[in-house]
């Protein structure tokens, strides 16, 4: 592929990637510099990029490792990895305990759907965004993350658990990882 | 009561990416677990509210441009394009606004099918499925007279393989609408009626046909000002059985 057409491809994917740099980093100017680095990188690397796979899940993927070598990637993994560990046994119980009339009378705010996500670890942060919000399927997600798909589903379901458990109890979390 | 179905595979449904054997399964074990139709029915509110978090973050018009400028080619092979770069830049930027129109539209017409999944899921789970309950289309059509800006015709399922089960009000994008619950056999059909309100942004498939989305089966069109939407998991042949019934009350 040409210099040119792969910029053709690219540029599109530009408010796309802006948004979930955003996301991911929390602030606008650690995701410009991410956005910047991420086109960088795939124009210097294009010619790795086979024509015919999927362009959008080969730049997140970059942008996604950019951000966790990135100064605020390591940090903000120190602080939700951590966490992650000895709270999965217990999630998995609740998530499954709550009685349908309970969830269904819970009907959260937008706003507070999208507070409860800032709120996250950046790994269930990450791969929300990915399936949610990006809308990619498994098997695009396990190239973005470079895991096996079991684990793309297992982290799903955890990550979708603790958003659940931040919606539903008083907020535990409220400033890390923003 | 216990659940059998492990949390993942429930999960999987819900993404569609459960092998397509196996859905049907699923799908009839998520009719009669009031827990898993209760997770699915939550599920699709999250989605609904995720879906705010796309394009919530715009990059700075300034900067973007000044990116796109320097993150370019390198300098000696833009020279060499110069001659045609103009007519390159408007063919782009022509390419750039209709994928971005046709992404824009995809992203809408997506949202406004999950809304109505979301009704029709939500319906299926719900405790009180209907607010009017009746098997006689003399008494629902009336029930909607002053709850509804608007009036339509419900068709007669006598000697039919369809009942009439009842009907609730309902909002798509603010707007109030109906919502007929239709049984056939085993299976609930959701007929959403609303307003078609130009340039609202409701964009469903615009084609008068039937088709399947998310395991559902989908049947829409327009008559009169108004959008019909026929959704439920019965098959294609059905659903549009049932949507052609609808049409022909509704000319």
């Amino acid at each position: 592929m040409d210099p040119a057409l792969f910029e053709q491809m690219a540029v599109p994917l530009f408010d796309q990637l802006y948004n979930l740099a955003h996301w991911l980093s929390g602030n606008r100017s650690d995701a410009e510099d991410l956005v910047q680095e991420t086109f960088a990188k795939a124009l210097r690397g294009f010619r790795s990029f086979e024509t015919g796979t999927n362009l959008r899940a080969w730049m997140y993927r970059i942008l996604r490792n950019t951000f966790m070598t990135s100064r605020s990637g390591l940090a903000a993994q120190k602080t939700g990895w951590l966490e992650d560990e000895d709270a999965e046994k217990t999630e998995e119980l609740t998530a499954h305990a709550e009685t349908p009339e309970r969830l269904l009378l819970r009907e959260e705010s937008r706003q507070q759907v999208l507070e409860a996500l800032a709120a996250l670890g950046v790994g269930d942060r990450e791969i929300l965004l990915l399936c949610e919000v990006e809308e990619l399927s498994y098997r695009e997600i396990a190239q973005v993350l470079d895991v096996p798909m079991g684990t793309v589903m297992s982290r799903l379901s955890r990550a979708r658990a603790r958003l659940r458990r931040a919606l539903s109890g008083p907020r535990r979390r409220s400033t890390d990882g923003v | 009561m216990a659940c059998e179905l492990k949390p993942e595979t429930l999960a999987a449904y819900m993404d569609g990416e459960l092998a397509a054997g196996n859905a049907p399964q699923v799908e009839e074990h998520v009719r009669n677990c009031p827990q898993c139709a209760a997770a699915v029915a939550e599920q699709m509110h999250l989605r609904r509210s995720l879906a705010a978090a796309r394009g919530r973050y715009v990059p700075d018009p300034a900067w973007k441009k000044r990116m796109l400028t320097s993150v370019g080619s390198p300098p000696q092979q833009r020279l060499r394009w110069f001659a045609w770069l103009p007519a390159a830049i408007a063919i782009a930027s022509v390419v750039v606004l209709m994928v971005g129109i046709a992404v824009q539209r995809r992203g809408a017409r997506e949202e406004a099918f999950r809304e109505v999944a979301d009704l029709h899921v939500s319906d299926l789970a719900s405790d009180h499925p209907v607010d009017v309950v009746s098997t006689d289309r003399h008494t629902v059509k009336p029930w909607f007279a002053g709850r509804i800006p608007f009036s339509f015709n419900v068709p007669e399922f006598a000697g039919t393989e369809f009942t009439l089960i009842g009907g609730r009000v309902v909002y798509l994008q603010q707007e109030p609408g109906a919502q007929l619950i239709v049984g056939l056999k085993q299976h609930r059909i959701s007929v959403l009626i609303f307003r078609e309100v130009p340039d609202s942004g409701r964009e469903l498939p615009r084609h008068s046909g039937t088709e399947a989305r998310a395991g559902f089966n989908v049947a829409t069109w327009r008559a009169d000002g108004l959008r019909f939407i026929v959704i439920g998991d019965a098959d294609a042949g059905e659903i549009t059985a049932l949507a052609q019934r609808f049409r022909a009350a509704n000319p």
